[in-house]
């Protein structure tokens, strides 16, 4: 399933967004994330279910002004 | 002391943590300036890179209270998602709300920001709007339930200082009892002093500390400055004259 992760274009077998995470080893991580401009929060992952096509934002801390 | 939603921060200098030469600067300036709050963002984390990890640890190393912001949204959208992205992270309810209106000047969009405003606070969220100095937005802000008020000086990393003092006074004056800080533009601590004299309650400062050729170093001017500026401010200073007036006595002076 082809979807877009932070901008990019990635090939993935994930169905829902925690499986997407793990695929990419970020399950761990201090991320924050969204889907298709909606924020999920992090106990909503497992239930998010991925589509073609669909849009993934996985944000983390930076630094800012 | 400055207090923001009812939390009392033994600092009134804030400062940013984007643009320093390193790490290890960043958190000098923060030692050696005590600034109370450091504001951070969210970004996209490419691949494998930890640089976000990486830098959570040195925030909390620092100790010092965390305001994350929605720099570069556009959008009130946007923004929301940022802003809920944010709280997640940092595990916060303030926010530092930033609509941007103006790709150039990166003013703040009024309508987007008291929009994004109304539905954060609705959304238990703590807000510190960037705004203009505009007393009708202002005034809109306050009335979708913000405490705080973050009027800018100049431009985003400008360092042109205080473009409308009439303004800020005047803001000042309508809201005597709200946490007023100047947000974006300083370029120097003597222009964080005069922000202090017009009896506000704090400023934040980024470009001005990381861009100066010793960050560490300017960020102790800024919080002197802003220290003298809050002493000055309580001190109840002289009004302005037009006309000299003799500080030395003239009674007793001899007639030579």
């Amino acid at each position: 399933m082809k979807l877009v992760v932070n901008g990019e274009a990635v090939d993935s077998t994930a169905t829902t967004l925690a499986d997407l995470l793990a695929e990419l080893g970020k399950e761990q991580a201090k991320v924050a994330t969204a889907v298709n401009e909606e924020f999920v929060p992090a106990g909503l992952r497992a239930a998010q279910a991925l589509n073609e096509g669909d849009r993934v934002e996985i944000v983390a801390p930076r630094q800012g002004g | 002391m400055p207090a923001f939603y009812g939390k009392c921060i033994s600092s009134r200098l804030m400062l940013g943590t984007a643009q320093y030469p390193s790490p290890a600067i960043l958190a000098e300036a923060f030692r050696r300036s005590d600034a109370g709050i450091a504001t951070v963002s969210v970004r996209r984390e490419a691949g494998g890179e930890q640089a976000g990890q990486d830098f959570w640890a040195l925030i909390q190393e620092l100790g010092v209270a965390v305001l994350p912001n929605t720099a570069g949204c556009h959008s009130v959208r946007e923004a929301v998602t940022t802003a809920q992205m944010a709280r997640e992270l940092f595990d916060t309810n303030w926010i530092k709300l930033e609509v941007i209106g103006h790709a150039d000047t990166l003013q703040p969009d009024p309508f987007g920001l008291v929009d994004a405003a109304r539905r954060l606070n609705d959304d238990g969220f703590e807000v510190f709007p960037y705004c203009t100095e505009d007393l009708v937005l202002c005034e809109r802000l306050v009335e979708a339930g913000c405490q705080v008020l973050m009027p800018w000086g100049a431009p985003i990393g400008s360092g042109l200082g205080l473009n409308n003092v009439y303004g800020l006074r005047s803001l000042r004056a309508h809201f005597p009892d709200l946490t007023l800080v100047v947000d974006a533009g300083l370029g120097l601590p003597s222009q964080a002093a005069h922000v202090m004299e017009l009896g506000y309650d704090a400023v934040l400062v980024n470009t001005a500390v990381a861009r100066a050729g010793d960050p560490v170093a300017m960020a102790k001017g800024f919080a002197c400055a802003v220290e003298a500026g809050a002493l000055a401010a309580g001190a109840d200073p002289m009004e302005p004259r037009d006309m000299a007036a003799p500080s030395t006595p003239v009674l007793g002076q001899a007639f030579l």
